[in-house]
């Protein structure tokens, strides 16, 4: 079969949504960006979990850290499964895992931000892991089958990890005026960051077009954005508190929220890295691996010398 | 009645102290399944603390506090100082490298373990249901623990050295795991708290065992610290409470 044969096979499956699995044939194209955008999705898990394991030694009663301990375990789970549906792709854990050491690779802007308060560890849950879902839940009907199937898994776990931080911030909505501050100040702090994660507006997205043709993508950027801002404009009623943008308003005649316009200085910024944490975060993932080689090392010694002994007894 | 309550905040307070210091790992561990495995275990021990100290709350509003201000698990953690704290000296020592928290969390493991199989018979119903439903768990913890443990010993030369380094800095800790406190020793013949002097030999042999299996020394004539159990700590509690309980001393008496 020709390589023409065989692309118009792939392109047949993506039309009539039959998933591409690992051993088929596939574009070197569709590969690369399966590639990049798994990857960066697990990388964004593995650093997602820094800023709020940040708060676990303070979380403030045993049971909000136990929640807490758990949520971050499961980032990690979730960059585990990741992991392993890039390396279905023919790329190991390992280089992927140095393209993010090297820079290379990029991960969620968002978690370049700092986590200051408790009220932060609420935020993050409602807004990041809200903004998160939007996407997520498209990549459920993602073309590529690992990556569809992995995250059928996460969504369950982050909705449920939506409605903790929600009601992480409507304890503190309804606590001291401390606790009531601390609340607006995250929404504050967190709310164009979260805007913010899906991406440029869709005519500036480079990677867009094409994968909306392969249908990695099923929704464009501003489309996503515009169902978030829907959603959170309706749930922040029920804290109480307002969101930090004064061009928020309803509008009939679309049947969607207006909003204003993001900050795309800061976005690109953040993106270069130049965002509050981008270095400590880098740094942070650095450290832990580097510092964690001799134990790796010498896992792999142990396995090895047992294996010989088991081999020869 | 106190030595009860004191006892289970002994118990409480290992497990608490221990699962704040493995938590400090999480998101920083030398590979992933392993920065999973040692938030699950930070997760059993911080659940077990739970459960001691509701218990405790409970027998301390029974002794009767003012109504207004009753005891609870957050209170017990979060609002007790530094002498008041009753976990043992080992739970609350630095992590240092992976090969010094798996030693900590091996020992005290082996430790729990014996501890948990003679409190399933303990007269006291809570404590001994307590100790059944975290007997599990705490297997779980031994074996892990072990296997690191024989994994680091017999791996590399540099995991060797390291984890002999981690013997040095944590055996001195190991033997007051076995000092009866004086609130042990008062409810011992109720066949509430459990005979450490029954324990000691048993996790001695189970510890030579893992060493020899992990070509590691077993050391001799080392000088034992004591005093967590009875409140004199080393200079590392104040710091871990300090971090723990620094929201409930800022913001007191609101809800989470």
């Amino acid at each position: 079969m020709t390589v023409q044969d065989l692309e118009k096979i792939f392109l047949q499956k993506i039309e009539n949504e039959i998933k591409i699995e690992p051993r088929d044939w596939m574009p070197d194209a569709y590969r690369k960006t399966n590639i990049r955008q798994i990857s960066q999705h697990a990388h964004s898990e593995i650093v997602g979990m820094l800023p709020e394991g940040n708060w676990i030694t303070r979380a403030p009663t045993l049971k909000r850290k136990a929640i807490l301990l758990a949520k971050v375990q499961d980032e990690a789970g979730h960059g585990l499964y990741l992991y392993s549906a890039t390396e279905t792709l023919g790329i190991t854990r390992e280089e992927t895992i140095n393209d993010l050491h090297s820079g290379r690779a990029k991960y969620s802007s968002i978690f370049n931000y700092p986590t200051l308060t408790w009220a932060d560890i609420g935020a993050i849950g409602w807004l990041v892991d809200g903004a998160a879902i939007m996407n997520q839940v498209m990549l459920t009907r993602t073309s590529y089958g690992p990556y569809a199937r992995a995250m059928v898994r996460i969504c369950k776990e982050e909705s449920f990890h939506q409605r903790q931080g929600f009601e992480i911030l409507l304890v503190l909505s309804r606590g001291s005026k401390e606790q009531k501050e601390m609340c607006q100040d995250a929404i504050n702090r967190w709310w164009w960051p979260a805007l913010m994660m899906f991406g440029p507006h869709d005519k500036e997205s480079t990677h867009s077009d094409q994968s909306m043709k392969w249908k990695i993508k099923r929704k464009s950027n501003d489309e996503l954005r515009q169902n978030f801002v829907d959603m959170i404009a309706e749930q922040i009623k029920v804290l109480g508190m307002k969101l930090p943008d004064e061009h928020l308003q309803w509008n009939e005649e679309k049947k969607h929220y207006d909003f204003g316009e993001i900050n795309w200085e800061e976005f690109w910024n953040v993106v270069k890295g130049n965002g509050p944490c981008n270095k400590q975060r880098l740094d942070a993932r650095r450290k832990a691996w580097e510092e964690g080689e001799w134990v790796r090392e010498a896992a792999a010694t142990y396995a090895e010398k047992r294996n010989k002994r088991q081999a020869a007894a | 009645m106190n030595a009860l309550i004191n006892y289970t905040l002994h118990l409480a307070d290992n497990s608490l102290i221990l699962g704040q210091r493995n938590s400090e790992w999480c998101g920083h561990g030398p590979v992933l399944e392993q920065d999973i495995a040692i938030t699950n275990i930070s997760l059993d021990l911080i659940g077990q603390a739970r459960n001691f100290y509701q218990y405790a709350s409970s027998l301390i509003n029974q002794r009767g506090k003012p109504l207004n201000n009753p005891a609870s698990e957050d209170s017990l953690a979060y609002l007790r100082t530094e002498r008041e704290f009753k976990n043992c000296l080992l739970t609350e020592q630095p992590n240092g490298d992976w090969g010094q928290t798996v030693l900590r969390q091996f020992f005290f493991s082996q430790y729990q373990y014996l501890l948990f199989q003679q409190l399933q018979n303990s007269k006291d119903e809570q404590i001994a249901a307590i100790a059944v439903k975290s007997l599990k768990e705490v297997s779980y913890h031994l074996r892990w623990s072990s296997e690191w443990v024989i994994r680091l010993g017999d791996g590399t030369e540099e995991s060797h050295r390291r984890t002999l380094k981690a013997i040095d800095e944590l055996w001195m800790y190991s033997g007051e795991l076995f000092q009866p406190a004086s609130y042990e020793l008062l409810i011992l013949n109720e066949g509430i708290a459990s005979d450490l002097d029954l324990l000691k030999p048993k996790w001695e042999e189970k510890v030579k065992e893992i060493f020899s299996e992990a070509n590691l020394p077993v050391p001799e004539n080392v000088f034992i610290q004591t005093g967590g159990k009875e409140g004199r700590h080393t200079e590392q509690l104040g710091y871990i409470l300090a971090e723990l309980q620094f929201m409930q001393r800022t913001y007191p008496g609101n809800e989470w």
